[in-house]
């Protein structure tokens, strides 16, 4: 399956990212064959609607699950409706240590 | 003649002003009122009588969910995220939505097409002889005010004199009301808040090419300040009311000031001549 996890940079040892859908980059990791994509969000910057925007993006990267801090309520109904599993992370640590505390099953699951 | 009050600040006195213009011009002919401050209108309360309603809406997208294939188009041109092209369906977020019609066009399907939504309404009552009054009221929780400006605005096209009351601050609603108005009255009072958004008021006066003047209300008597921004400004101050409890009391009751006390009939019938002066408009 495919995990996404926000990310302030390009690698597994990037900060993660706290926010949704104005992080900066999108990692996307397959957690069968463990291939990393990084993607940069076109939409942090934008004035208003960034999450759903973001959500329809995971969607199109076939995303089954995402990591970041915080959802916003519109981000969150598409994800929902989108099923893709979302899980809180705020340990303020890289994607590699998200990522691993999802592989772990350390994680909230918020939707 | 097209005349909007405006202020910056909330709370210096309006829809005092508005009322009173109002109720003074409809004792000599014919005036409408609009109450353009559609996220709390209150002019009503002074104006009370039955009125005619009617919705207004506003035009957002519905997907034929048979034609639709999911392309994704609608969601990537869509700058504000409104509609959201996921694995099996489209969601739509209305608040989000700004109504530009670009769905329906970068649709290969021909899937999507444009519904009436409703987002407030406008009343129109005659509460007095001679005057119209046109409410304009947003629904709680929609974010568009600017529409329903519009369409009140839109109500009185045909009207010969016209007042229309703004919303407080400087944003689009203010431009709304303001624009295409022959003269604009800003109302402030005698604090330093009230000097502080008038200046931010005259200035939206002033790059939408409105002539403009200023009412001082409540005023302590020592508005010293205010007069100097003014001359700096160009802006005359065309009436000031003083501050006064009675005053403060015939309008917390609902009452307008130039019935109760007829004598202030004159003040601001004046303050209509000299709004005429300043928008040029012959008598």
């Amino acid at each position: 399956m495919k995990v996404c996890i926000t990310s302030k940079g390009t690698t597994l040892d990037s900060p993660a990212e706290e926010r949704f859908g104005r992080a900066p980059y999108f990692i996307f990791v397959d957690t069968d064959t463990g291939s990393v994509e990084a993607v940069q969000n076109p939409f942090a910057d934008g004035a208003g609607g960034v999450g759903p925007r973001a959500a329809q993006l995971l969607t199109s990267h076939g995303a089954g699950a995402m990591v970041s801090g915080q959802v916003g309520g519109n981000a969150r109904e598409a994800l929902l409706t989108a099923g893709i599993a979302m899980y809180t992370y705020g340990d303020g640590g890289t994607v590699a240590d998200a990522l691993e505390k999802f592989r772990n099953d350390a994680l909230t699951r918020t939707g | 003649m097209r005349l909007a009050v405006a202020s910056g600040k909330g709370g210096t006195g309006k829809s005092m002003v508005a009322v009173n213009l109002a109720f003074t011009l409809s004792q000599a002919g014919q005036v409408t009122l609009v109450d353009c401050d559609v996220e709390e209108p209150n002019l009503h309360l002074f104006l009370p009588g039955e009125a005619e309603i009617r919705d207004v809406t506003r035009p957002v997208p519905a997907i034929d969910t048979d034609a639709c294939d999911l392309c994704g188009r609608c969601g990537e041109f869509c700058q504000f995220g409104a509609l959201s092209v996921l694995a099996d369906s489209v969601l739509f977020f209305s608040e989000l939505c700004h109504s530009c019609g670009g769905c329906t066009l970068v649709c290969p399907q021909a899937a999507i097409r444009e519904v009436p939504e409703r987002i407030g309404t406008i009343a129109t009552s005659t509460p007095l002889p001679g005057l119209k009054l046109i409410t304009g009221t947003l629904d709680t929780g929609s974010p568009l005010a600017v529409p329903i400006i519009r369409a009140a605005r839109e109500q009185a096209r045909r009207d010969p004199l016209v007042i229309c009351d703004s919303s407080p601050g400087t944003a689009c609603p203010v431009v709304e009301t303001l624009e295409g108005s022959d003269a604009c009255i800003l109302v402030t009072e005698s604090t330093p808040f009230g000097l502080h958004d008038l200046e931010l008021a005259a200035d939206v006066a002033a790059r939408l090419r409105i002539p403009a003047g200023v009412v001082i209300n409540r005023s302590d008597g020592n508005d010293r300040e205010t007069h100097e921004f003014c001359d700096a400004h160009g802006l005359e101050v065309l009436l000031t009311v003083p501050f006064d409890r009675d005053f403060a009391a015939i309008q917390n009751r609902g009452g307008i000031l130039s019935r109760e006390r007829p004598e202030w009939q004159e003040a601001f019938a004046t303050l209509f001549e000299e709004c005429r002066r300043l928008a040029g408009v012959a008598r």
